[in-house]
């Protein structure tokens, strides 16, 4: 009996560990920012758009970068829609079940498993001409090049669980539009889609998430400048990528300052995947 | 009618006294049950789905300890000393107990899963006391010439009825006073439903038994004595001939009539 | 007003969006082979037994060599033993603190503090990796003073931990209740069963979830930046400052000099991180619960 009460003794603590990490790292974050806050306010260093390090002149405001993320995620959430919702279907649908659809989503996986570093690499060697050869812009980085790096890597995690969502469509709810004479298409538009609909929201806002998210390729590709971007083909910086880059040497307001934007990305995000749990999870009580 | 089975020898080997299950506070599930258990006999426990007989049978080997709701309160005595109060894992060796479904533990091979008990429990045996066990146990189940040459092989292959009888020798291995059956036949086809009824009849010889049953076929086949529970009330209990052909309780009746399921 | 198109459109309706489901979903893939090829026909040159044998190059020697017209010497060797170190620490971490919680977790289900662990398990997960990477940064550099394998290893850890825990948690609820009843009705204790029976019957589900935690980690950069920041030489001190190959590569996209390299560790870390996956999906079929 000794030994169990020792067991479920460690598996609690170890539960509890959860716990203590998640309040740790809010404390951290949250600690280490409160230098920025305090010279700046809350929603003075939120609506801020200026980040000047120069110590003359030093100056930190995360609102170039808030905006850097919501550009490029949502640019890219865009680019990415036709063809996850394409792959889900194809999956979750068309080809359900069949062999060629388990090969779609082994190369899928495989999408999913490239690191980070080396879409920024293909991008900046392979895109990158691309773009310039397109004539969006002089140099090719900007919030065009990295919004659609992250449209691909961001594919696989939309169209994989909207592909569930659409396979668990009860199959007797097709069967009856077919007995009517629908076709394939109609009983996706009409009883398809709206049954798994909520689910493949979900899954593009956790696509969403994992957008803000996203580091290094989008660091290697966004041109890495301080401001506002004026548009899809300006150059700026992401909450993620101004971290990746400037928290080498800094200190003091500079290192408060990346901290604060550190602990925003987590609110964000986290809120973002709050969100879509709810919704998953008002799906499960249907 | 005079029966020819035997109903009880000297002493209840097992005995209930108001023993009662809940799951939430104020509701039992099984309300004062109070009965006598004797040596070497079948005793069948029916009634309809939901009157608790299988909270009854798992309130015997402490598998309510498991869920931490569930409240046990009254008195289960085996062999003089009350299960409520041993070690739990005491009990479980003293009363084992065999599931509907036939679960041989898939990573272990035959020979390995008869020899569960021992092994899980910690017990170190000789090789030869190991090879003695599992070949008893084999033997006492009808199981041993079946499988005798394909030991080392998980058990996953064998028939349903195959299993549960693997299963029933895993749990004999442990020489246990009792043995508790919650519905074991209920997941088989009928002729290795058969079988493990001749086993039963033969393992009574040796062990005490008793059966969880929604088949009142089944209990009028094989046991001695039969208790009729109905919303969690013992309604009826003693020999089996006598409550089937003279029931004393209108609600037996109206079970044993198929006035209800 | 038309209300019924013809059976003839609605067919071709049909006939045209399965075909532009396929077509689309081609081009989601494509970019798998373009990247695919792009590592291999560039990395397969530099792509030797030098690779594996030495450290990397300073960039004085590199540009001697470039000057030279001759292949540019050393390796990535650093970069393979920092990675060993960094995630063999995580692993060490992440494995038996994930197994246990997934245990908890698989055993508690419904009870409240169970699922505040839960959602918090989940939290975890979505946290992007450079936000883990200012607090290990936080909770190791800072108070050891320097950087070092083992605050890479406290990020990648944090990273590792909710894959491990869901993957157990999940395959242990998959598993029938019988198996645990059973072992109990043998008298057995929780202990016993639950390392003898359950984790042993759901191993291939919970060996698939460490190796696709593994995968996972393998290629990141942005914590490790903030942590491991990187060494030139082989080593094997958790507290001093390491390399590992993702870092490499980044070292090497920011230095001209070094530039050729790239492509060869890519593929080296290309092959690990599939060859990972492959076995994670073998290891799941053989063993399916």
């Amino acid at each position: 009996m000794n030994k169990d009460s020792l067991f479920r003794f460690l598996l609690f603590t170890a539960a509890l560990l959860v716990l203590l990490f998640t309040a740790g790292i809010i404390y951290a974050l949250v600690s280490r920012s409160t230098e920025t806050f305090q010279e700046y306010g809350v929603w003075g260093f939120v609506g801020n758009a200026e980040w000047d390090p120069r110590s003359a002149t030093e100056e930190y405001g995360a609102f170039s970068f808030i905006l850097g993320t919501l550009y490029t995620s949502f640019f890219a959430l865009l680019l990415c829609m036709p063809f996850s919702l394409a792959v889900a279907l194809f999956n979750g649908e068309y080809y359900k079940g069949k062999k060629i659809s388990s090969a779609v989503r082994s190369i899928v996986d495989l999408l999913a498993g490239i690191p980070s570093i080396v879409y920024g690499l293909w991008g900046f060697y392979t895109l990158r001409p691309l773009v310039i050869a397109l004539g969006v812009n002089a140099q090719g980085f900007g919030i065009f090049l990295s919004s659609v790096v992250l449209a691909i890597m961001i594919i696989p995690y939309a169209s994989s669980l909207s592909s569930e969502f659409l396979s668990m469509v009860p199959n007797n709810l097709k069967e009856g539009a077919y007995s009517l004479g629908a076709t394939q298409i109609e009983v996706v538009q009409h009883i398809s889609l709206p049954s798994a609909g909520s689910g493949i929201v979900a899954s593009y806002i956790l696509a969403l998430g994992r957008a803000l998210g996203e580091t290094m390729a989008v660091t290697m590709l966004i041109g890495n400048t301080n401001r506002i971007p004026r548009g899809l083909s300006d150059t700026g910086n992401t909450m993620a990528s101004v971290i990746a880059n400037q928290f080498g040497e800094a200190d003091g307001l500079k290192l408060s300052s990346l901290i604060a934007i550190g602990l925003l990305l987590f609110i964000i995000t986290a809120i973002i995947n709050l969100i879509a749990k709810l919704i998953m999870k008002k799906l499960s009580h249907v | 009618m005079e029966s020819l089975k035997i109903t009880h020898s000297m002493k209840a080997i097992l005995q209930l006294k108001e023993v009662s299950v809940s799951y939430t506070p104020g509701k039992n599930a099984v309300h004062k049950v109070t009965t006598d258990i004797y040596p070497n006999t079948i005793t069948a426990i029916m009634g309809p789905s939901g009157c608790g007989k299988s909270t009854l049978l798992r309130a015997i080997n402490r598998m309510h300890d498991l869920y931490a709701n569930v409240r046990t309160t009254g008195e289960i005595i085996l062999k003089g000393r009350n299960v409520l109060e041993m070690d739990p894992m005491e009990v479980r060796r003293m009363a084992g107990m065999v599931f509907q479904q036939p679960n041989p533990f898939p990573t272990m091979s035959i020979y390995d899963n008869v020899l569960a008990g021992y092994t899980l429990n910690g017990i170190r045996l000789g090789k030869k006391e190991k090879e003695e066990i599992v070949e008893q146990s084999l033997q006492s189940v009808a199981l041993w010439d079946e499988v005798k040459d394909v030991m080392t092989k998980r058990g996953s292959f064998l028939s349903g009825g195959q299993q549960q009888r693997l299963c029933i020798a895993r749990t004999l291995a442990l020489k246990p006073e009792v043995l508790l059956m919650d519905e074991p036949t209920s997941a088989l086809d009928p002729i290795s439903t058969n079988k493990i009824e001749e086993l039963l009849l033969q393992l009574k010889q040796q062990f005490t038994i008793i059966i969880v049953t929604h088949n009142m076929s089944q209990a009028a086949r094989i046991s001695d004595n039969s208790m009729f529970m109905y919303l969690g009330e013992l309604v009826e209990h003693g020999n089996t001939t006598q409550m089937f052909t003279k029931p004393r309780n209108k609600r037996t009746e109206e079970y044993l009539t198929g006035v209800f399921g | 007003m038309n209300h019924s198109s013809s059976i003839v459109q609605r067919k071709r309706k049909d006939k045209t969006i399965r075909h532009l489901v396929g077509f689309f979903s081609l081009l989601a893939m494509i970019p798998l082979f373009f990247i695919l090829w792009d590592v291999i026909s560039k990395g397969y040159k530099n792509f030797n037994l030098r690779l594996f044998t030495e450290v990397t190059p300073s960039s004085m020697d590199a540009l001697l060599a470039i000057s030279n017209g001759d292949p540019i010497p050393g390796g990535i060797l650093n970069g393979i033993t920092g990675t060993i170190l960094i995630v063999g620490l995580a692993i060490l971490f992440s494995v038996p603190l994930g197994l246990f919680i997934g245990i908890y977790l698989a055993d508690n289900q419904g009870k409240r503090f169970a699922g505040l662990v839960s959602y918090l398990t989940d939290l975890l997960q979505g946290m992007p990796s450079i936000v883990i990477g200012i607090i290990a940064y936080a909770w190791v550099v800072k108070p050891l003073g320097s950087y070092s394998a083992l605050a890479g290893s406290v990020a990648l850890t944090i990273m590792m931990l909710p894959m491990i825990v869901r993957s157990t948690e999940e395959t242990l609820k998959m598993l029938p209740l019988s198996y645990k009843e059973a072992g109990l009705a043998l008298g057995s204790s929780y202990t016993n069963v639950v390392f003898r029976i359950l984790i042993p019957s759901g191993f291939g589900g919970i060996f698939t979830g460490i190796l696709l935690a593994i995968s996972r980690v393998m290629g990141e950069t942005a914590p490790l930046m903030l942590t491991a920041l990187g060494a030139s030489v082989v080593h094997w001190k958790m507290t001093e400052p390491a390399s590992a190959i993702p870092l490499l590569i980044w070292d090497f996209y920011n230095d001209p000099n070094l530039v050729d390299l790239i492509w060869s560790s890519s593929l080296l870390l290309l092959i690990v991180i599939f060859l990972l996956n492959w076995i994670a999906k073998i290891v799941a079929r053989k063993w399916k619960v």
